[in-house]
């Protein structure tokens, strides 16, 4: 092979030695030589940030010697949006539009976290009708069976495992079909509302529901036979991005990563939020403390979530026609909304009433909609646990109609601090798994 | 007009707080008028509204329930500053040279055992002088199943703050963070860089007197100002 001039090569003199700038050509031919002056073949690679196997826009900066990775670091804020900076400049109810975008795979705990923590301020914890709060928990759950499929099919994707792909992205796409029903949207909803959800459900959602859940018992088996026993599934996850409980402690790991480390702490049980303390359901953990057990918490969560949901779906079917907002007028979005064909916006009906029959009616949406309401000064932190774990929004009022501040604890951006313990001395390609088991979004971590 | 016309009445002015015989009540600042108007354009008549801002005031003992057991066992280590109550939820503000031992204590201590950190999230408080910047800092004890919050304030000259990653090294990215959006100096901190923002960005963009930024927005003969521009209420 003859050897070219690569423009974008070179070697620099710095402090720590001569450093060569590499972008393809054969190693050999760069290292060939360097041997006789005590050199090291110390390769720090830049691994994204587009790198299709980085959960979105994450550079790792790896420093390898051969295939063992002796350092890792990751360099993030790619996607940083200033969302919480946005939040301080918009009304109460508008924050959910922005919450909602943060961690796009799991957009209603996002908004859940930041609804109980504004109603906690504003004092009616207790006045959410039951409704909301079971279509919260509806959502919710069926949120977390959509977002641990995902987390499922690109961990799979990323170890070669095409069919785990496409299975996946096959039963999400019936979840996110559900939202569409139930929501007009497919993401991003903002339907959790200080105060309650934006809407009641469609006719017919409760059956569309109940259909997702017995093609779902039929469809979660395929996973567990197609990867559970699968000698080359496990020879990739058993033992990889190994991390102990005390480990998952000191760095605040939460959700399936400490549950896979033997510790049974969910949120939903132990703090109850939205009732959870009266759905019957389990909280699962695996005893092995690596990738593989944080595959198999997963996998048996989508099953509790699973059942949850049924348990959901029952209590609806007795709350037809209940209220979906607060009573208090003060406080309840005012606009009636229905799902056109180009989605959710302002029913006819309501425009024909505040336009044409009530002008006080007019005034007070207009009053609510332009300058909202205001919240009680003081700070509340609701945490949640979301599919990566402990989910809070850290909210500030100072008694305005828009938050003081808005700080989200993203669990997605502190579990990936567990890349550097998790990799560091084991070989590049268990990087990708380590990393794919913590199952970080990049838009929850930059915000 | 100008703004100061406004609040020249008898019973007007800055630092009007509401009647009350506690102490502790004290407005950190004031919202006047309505409707974001400032000046001559203003003929709503409400122009001359004065609405402190009054953040919920320190609890007296007892608090109550497992709140004083945590009291007292923190306060065997350190001298317990304003702690409030507010909503079921706790703060106990901690002067910063305590920040540390009480992070240690906190974690070690048996009857506290808050072994879990949700990070520290910094508020600016512009009004709030000699204390315009404050961390706070989630704990949880998952042993007795407790949530606090420890909150502590530095002033907007002098930003340092102890660094507890040694303590709860889940706090590195966090305090990262928040030195990064406020500008708060977290000492012993093994590489306070920044995290979210590009390493060479100017400011601290979450401190409230960093502009949010963005352009007029044109669209069918008007123009839109950008969000922090904009008419609005307050």
């Amino acid at each position: 092979m003859t050897a070219y001039e690569d423009i974008y090569a070179g070697s620099t003199e710095t402090t720590e030695g001569k450093v060569f700038t590499v972008s393809g050509r054969d190693w050999d031919d760069i290292a060939d030589g360097l041997d006789s002056d005590g050199f090291d073949e110390r390769v720090i690679v830049n691994m994204g940030p587009q790198h299709p196997s980085t959960h979105g826009v994450l550079r790792l900066i790896l420093e390898i010697e051969g295939e063992t990775v002796k350092e890792a670091r990751c360099g993030i804020g790619y996607l940083h949006t200033g969302i919480e900076k946005n939040i301080e400049y918009r009304s109460w109810v508008q924050g959910t539009t922005f919450v909602t975008r943060m961690d796009y795979l799991s957009p209603f705990f996002n908004e859940a976290t930041y609804c109980l923590g504004v109603e906690k301020l504003l004092d009616i914890e207790d006045q959410i009708p039951e409704k909301a709060t079971v279509m919260r928990v509806l959502l919710m759950e069926l949120n977390r069976i959509s977002s641990h499929l995902v987390c499922i099919a690109t961990g799979g994707m990323e170890i070669g495992a095409l069919t785990v792909m496409t299975i996946g992205f096959r039963e999400r796409e019936l979840v996110l079909d559900l939202f569409e029903l139930i929501t007009g949207l497919r993401m991003n909803h903002s339907f959790i509302r200080p105060g309650g959800v934006a809407q009641d459900l469609p006719d017919g959602a409760l059956d569309e529901i109940r259909d997702f859940i017995t093609l779902m018992k039929k469809r979660l088996p395929e996973y567990a036979a197609l990867c559970n026993a699968n000698p080359i599934f496990k020879a990739r996850l058993v033992d990889v991005g190994h991390l102990e409980l005390e480990g998952c402690l000191a760095l605040g790991l939460s959700g399936p990563p400490l549950r896979a480390a033997g510790y049974p702490w969910d949120l939903r049980k132990t703090q109850p939020y939205c009732g959870y303390e009266d759905y019957d359901f389990d909280v699962q953990t695996w005893d092995t403390m690596d990738a593989y057990g944080r595959f198999r918490v997963r996998l048996n969560e989508m099953w509790e979530s699973l059942r949850i949901v049924e348990q959901a779906v029952e209590r609806l079917a007795g709350l037809e026609g209940a209220p979906v907002m607060v009573a208090d007028k003060k406080i309840a979005w005012p606009s009636q909304l229905s799902i056109g064909s180009d989605g959710l916006g302002n029913s006819a009906e309501h425009i024909r009433h505040i336009m044409g029959e009530s002008m006080e009616a007019l005034i007070h949406h207009f009053k609510l909609v332009t300058e909202g309401f205001r919240v009680p000064p003081g700070q509340a932190y609701v945490p949640i646990e979301s599919p990566r774990g402990e989910l809070g929004a850290h909210i500030v009022s100072d008694g305005g109609t828009r938050p003081f501040r808005v700080h989200y604890r993203d669990p997605s951006f502190t579990n990936l601090q567990a890349t550097s313990v998790m990799s560091e001395g084991g070989q590049i390609a268990d990087v990708i798994v380590a990393i794919a088991s913590m199952d970080p979004v990049m838009g929850g971590v930059d915000r | 007009m100008s703004d100061e016309d406004k609040t020249t009445g008898p019973d007007q002015g800055k630092g009007k707080v509401p009647a009350s015989t506690d102490p502790e009540v004290q407005a950190v600042g004031a919202r006047t008028g309505m409707f974001g108007v400032r000046g001559t354009g203003d003929t709503s008549g409400y122009g001359g509204l004065v609405a402190p801002i009054v953040y919920p005031v320190p609890t007296q003992r007892p608090f109550g329930g497992w709140y004083d057991d945590v009291a007292d066992a923190l306060a065997t280590v350190v001298d317990l500053g304003r702690v409030v109550i507010h909503r079921g939820e706790i703060t106990f503000h901690v002067r910063r040279e305590d920040l540390v031992a009480t992070a240690q204590h906190l974690r070690d201590d048996p009857r506290l055992r808050f072994e879990f950190c949700s990070g520290v999230s910094g508020v600016n408080y512009p009004d709030d002088t000699g204390a315009e910047l404050h961390a706070v800092y989630h704990l949880l004890s998952m042993t007795h199943n407790r949530r606090i919050r420890v909150e502590v304030s530095v002033p907007d000259n002098d930003p340092h703050l102890p660094s507890i990653v040694a303590i709860y090294p889940t706090n590195d990215w966090h305090e990262r963070e928040t030195y990064d959006m406020f500008g708060i100096i977290f000492d012993g901190h093994p590489a306070l860089a920044r995290i979210l923002m590009p390493d060479d960005w100017p400011g601290h963009p979450q401190r409230k007197d960093y502009p949010l930024g963005g352009i007029p927005v044109e669209y069918k003969g008007g123009t839109i100002a950008p969000p922090d521009q904009r008419r609005s209420y307050n």
